[in-house]
This record gives C-alpha cells, sequence and structure tokens, in this order.
C-alpha cells in the first residue's frame, strides 16, 4: 500500500519534512498505526508519539485514529488548528 | 447559496454584506463578523508584543472544510446564503483576517448561524498562525475556550 503524507506548521517544521510517500507494511491498517509508525522512527519523530496533540486527515477530512488506511490515500498530521 | 474563498487578499467588507442581500428582496437579516489582527496580543510566555503574523493552511481541505461548515449552518437555520472569507499569509496588527457573513429571514436565525460558523471555523479549518515577535517566530496554541465554545453547538 502506497499513500502520502503531508505535515503542516509547527509539525512540519520540527520534523523537516511537509510531505513524504510511503509504502506501508501490511500490518498497518489504521490512522493510529501509521502514527505510531512513524514514531518509531524515534528523534524529532516522537513528535507524532502517543499522548501528543496532533490531528490527522485522510483525504482532507479530519478522521480518529481508528480510521482505516487504504491504498493512495492523502494523510495529513498536524498540530490542533488556530484560524479564525 | 453559500460561498468560501481562501485568498491572500483583503477583502471590502461593505461590498460583500452588500453581495449577500442584493437582488433578493426576500433577505430581511444580514449578520457579519469580522476578525482581525490585534495589536495588543502579547506572546504567551512573556515574549513581545506581536508585530506580524503568517497564517498556513492546507488547499485543498480548508475550502473542503469551510464549505461543510456553511452546510450544517444550513442545515441547523433558516438561511438565504452564506460568504465565508479566509486570508493566509502574512497579516500585520488591524488586517482583517476573516469574514463571515449570513442573509436569513429575520436576525434570529442570522445571528446565530454567524456565530456557529465562526465557533466551528476555529476548530475545524486547517489554519495554523505563526507569530513574529522581536524575540522570534512563536506558532500559536490551540485555545481550550475554542473547543468550549464549539461544544456548546454540539447539545
Amino acid at each position: 500500500m502506497s499513500i502520502k503524507v503531508l505535515y503542516f506548521a509547527s509539525l512540519r517544521e520540527t520534523l523537516g519534512y511537509s510531505h513524504e510517500t510511503l509504502t506501508l507494511p501490511a500490518s498497518i491498517a489504521t490512522l493510529g498505526e501509521l502514527r505510531a509508525h512513524l514514531a518509531r522512527r524515534g528523534g524529532v519523530w516522537e513528535a507524532l508519539g502517543e499522548g501528543r496533540n496532533v490531528r490527522a486527515a485522510i483525504n482532507q477530512e479530519m478522521v480518529g485514529p481508528e480510521v482505516a488506511v487504504a491504498d493512495r490515500d492523502e494523510i495529513a498530521f498536524f498540530p490542533p488548528v488556530t484560524g479564525g | 447559496m453559500n460561498s468560501v474563498s481562501v485568498q491572500d487578499a483583503d477583502f471590502d467588507v461593505g461590498l460583500e454584506t452588500a453581495a449577500l442581500s442584493a437582488g433578493r428582496p426576500e433577505v430581511g437579516a444580514v449578520a457579519t463578523f469580522v476578525g482581525l489582527v490585534r495589536a495588543d496580543k502579547l506572546a504567551a510566555g512573556g515574549g513581545g508584543a506581536v508585530t506580524a503574523m503568517t497564517l498556513e493552511h492546507y488547499p485543498g481541505m480548508t475550502e473542503k472544510a469551510l464549505e461543510a461548515i456553511a452546510a450544517e449552518a444550513c442545515a441547523r437555520w433558516q438561511l438565504l446564503g452564506t460568504r465565508i472569507i479566509h486570508r493566509f499569509g502574512r497579516l500585520v496588527p488591524g488586517d482583517r483576517i476573516v469574514f463571515v457573513g449570513v442573509a436569513g429571514s429575520h436576525r434570529g436565525d442570522a445571528f446565530a448561524a454567524c456565530e456557529f460558523i465562526m465557533d466551528y471555523l476555529k476548530t475545524r479549518a486547517p489554519f495554523w498562525k505563526k507569530e513574529d515577535t522581536p524575540d522570534g517566530g512563536r506558532w500559536v496554541d490551540a485555545r481550550e475556550a475554542d473547543d468550549a465554545a464549539a461544544g456548546r453547538w454540539e447539545s
């Protein structure tokens, strides 16, 4: 399964990446599992770890960690929003 | 009719307000909100005054999120039109950031929907503010008060 992952705002600056294309192992089925998978890279990627205040979207819709990830999805991770 | 714009350019409040009722005699109320960059805002943690801010957003998702919020408002109240404009990029104190305009037959629905759209926008639209201060750039933290404001519409 191949997906595109985007990072925004302070998370983008912390990680040093605005986007990447990833091929996921079959063991990763949900958004929460993807996030844990990325956090296991260690170092700055621990910003995605459990307990960190991070929101996520799949295909430009904000969703929770239980939602399934599918091939060619556009996934985004970002801090809580501060518009308006 | 709902209309959403995400843009770096400023907007004309008078023109936008007038457009909500132009040629539509059934409109009896137009409620609007304009959000501005505050000059007196101090960075949390004792930093200096904000000299400018830069708004980042998620192109594509931002427009979808704002359209969904407008549609939700139309499902909850009797409305005749909505207009949402949100700017991005570098802004200085006094600059306009956001415009929400709601047209309806009567003021009650227009007032309520205007406030609802702003409350939901604060927690659901993918914008992030970074403040420039004399001590450097600083990302603005989300406020619990904004979550509470959005949450009161759930009941």
